[in-house]
């Protein structure tokens, strides 16, 4: 075997590898932007209308977008950060709707500051959410616009009809949750609209609400998750809400379910029907750890214990 | 492309500037523009939480920051604990309780549990364990960290 040809490959192979760890080491720094902070929403959209083209994007909380920078799975070349934005930061309750500005972290619902049934279930959700030094920093609408199948905003947004209000240098536009969401990570937001606020309705007192999620370790996506609502009027249910998230392409009521629910007596054999009936009208999602059927028993499984939670 | 920004951070109560590009984490201009390496990098993607600081008081994934994001924001590290020699009430339990062994992930454990009991100092056994479940480490099995917290809860209490 000639020397020179062998040492000339080793040259080459030593070389790739320390290219290897080169680009590794680079790996999780995020690539060069360029940095926006509007001051205002007026402003934070003309930016986008000027950079959405030129692949700009909103940051919010950035808990889900910088470690997709981090990865360089997400390159954009302008970031248009809204958090300095104070008239985005507002949580507030007008004419019995929550209007929950964009940059309203996950954090401000661990609190009394919602009242009623509404915030009770904001409560009961937003512990679900990752861990604490992630919900001090994102946010209710970020996670909406990022429309995550496990995203339990999202499934909160989709079991009360709530609206996400868009605004654009075109005008405003309010997308009710159900016409919101268009598959995984996918929704009817325009690269040119900024997501300014979601709205959700104050539930009437006496609504019960149940919400539970399973996850292999605490603070993971959630697998499949259920949110249930309804109230109880002379022994019978009314406005039953079922909605399911993780499970599916995007969060969504489950009419089927519902509908058993409807003018039912509360109690197991509804359950039973209704948690059934959402686990037939389902069309999971599968992945490397979790098949089709599997995420089906645990929409059957969390819709009855939701309601149960709920009665 | 390669626009700088001026910022100002303030780490612990000092002002630090830095010249720095939009891209750098809080936690890389925390650490290699203003010297203060207590604070350390794991994951990068906010998993670990060994990066966590103190931003106004709350308790962040500073890998998860840009450090222009930062600016004229008030930090607090693990380097602004102690008060000269003496240690906080969480380092001491720390220490009494054997709470770290390799100590790669200890400031961000610190960090994460004064942030959070300076707010809510009342936390259950329960939400204790909930609370450090948001951070990694790989030594000591959690058991220790947990009865730390809870002595140095007792003590930032009184």
């Amino acid at each position: 075997m000639p020397f020179k040809p062998f040492f000339t490959a080793l040259v080459k192979y030593v070389n790739s590898l320390s290219e290897t760890v080169a680009i590794s080491a680079q790996r999780m720094k995020p690539a060069r932007f360029s940095y926006h902070a509007p001051r205002s929403v007026g402003e934070a959209v003309a930016l986008l209308a000027e950079f959405a083209p030129h692949d700009g994007r909103v940051l919010a909380g950035g808990q889900s977008l910088v470690p997709t920078m981090a990865f360089r799975m997400a390159q954009p070349a302008h970031l248009i950060d809204i958090n300095e934005i104070a008239e985005l930061a507002t949580l507030q309750v007008v004419n019995e709707t929550l209007k929950i500005g964009a940059c309203v972290r996950h954090n401000a619902f661990d609190s009394d500051d919602v009242p009623g049934v509404t915030g009770a279930l904001l409560r009961n959700v937003v512990g679900n959410i990752a861990h604490y030094p992630i919900r001090t920093r994102g946010t209710f609408c970020g996670s909406v616009a990022n429309a995550d199948p496990a995203s339990e905003w999202c499934c909160v947004m989709a079991a009360l009809d709530g609206v996400a209000v868009l605004q654009s240098g075109r005008g405003t536009r309010r997308v009710a949750a159900a016409e919101f969401y268009r598959g995984i990570m996918t929704t009817s937001l325009e690269d040119d609209e900024l997501l300014v606020c979601c709205e959700l309705p104050m539930l009437a007192a006496g609504t019960r609400t149940g919400f539970i999620e399973f996850s292999r370790r605490k603070g993971d996506f959630a697998i499949t998750m259920a949110l249930v609502a309804y109230r109880i009027e002379n022994g019978k249910i009314v406005e039953p809400r079922v909605a399911i998230g993780g499970a599916e392409a995007h969060a969504r009521r489950m009419p089927s379910a519902e509908a058993v629910l409807a003018n039912a007596t509360p109690g197991n054999v509804s359950f039973v029907k209704a948690a059934e009936a959402a686990a037939a009208a389902c069309d999971p999602i599968e992945d490397l750890n979790n098949t089709a059927d599997y995420r089906r028993g645990l929409v059957r499984t969390l819709v009855e214990r939701a309601l149960e939670a709920a009665a | 492309m390669s626009e700088r920004r001026d910022i100002t951070l303030n780490i612990n109560g000092t002002d630090y500037t830095a010249t720095v590009e939009p891209r750098r984490t809080l936690v890389d201009v925390i650490r290699d523009d203003c010297g203060q390496t207590g604070t350390h990098i794991g994951c990068e993607h906010g998993v670990c939480g060994a990066c966590t600081v103190l931003i106004d008081d709350e308790p962040m994934r500073s890998c998860l920051m840009f450090a222009v994001q930062a600016d004229g924001r008030r930090i607090r590290t693990v380097e602004g604990l102690a008060e000269g020699e003496k240690l906080h009430p969480m380092q001491e339990a720390f220490m009494q309780h054997h709470a770290l062994q390799c100590g790669f992930c200890t400031p961000g454990f610190l960090m994460l549990a004064i942030g959070v009991l300076e707010k809510k100092p009342n936390l259950s056994d329960e939400e204790i364990v909930d609370v450090l479940s948001s951070n990694l480490c790989r030594c000591t099995g959690y058991e220790n960290i947990i009865k730390a917290v809870r002595a140095a809860a007792a003590v930032m209490r009184a």
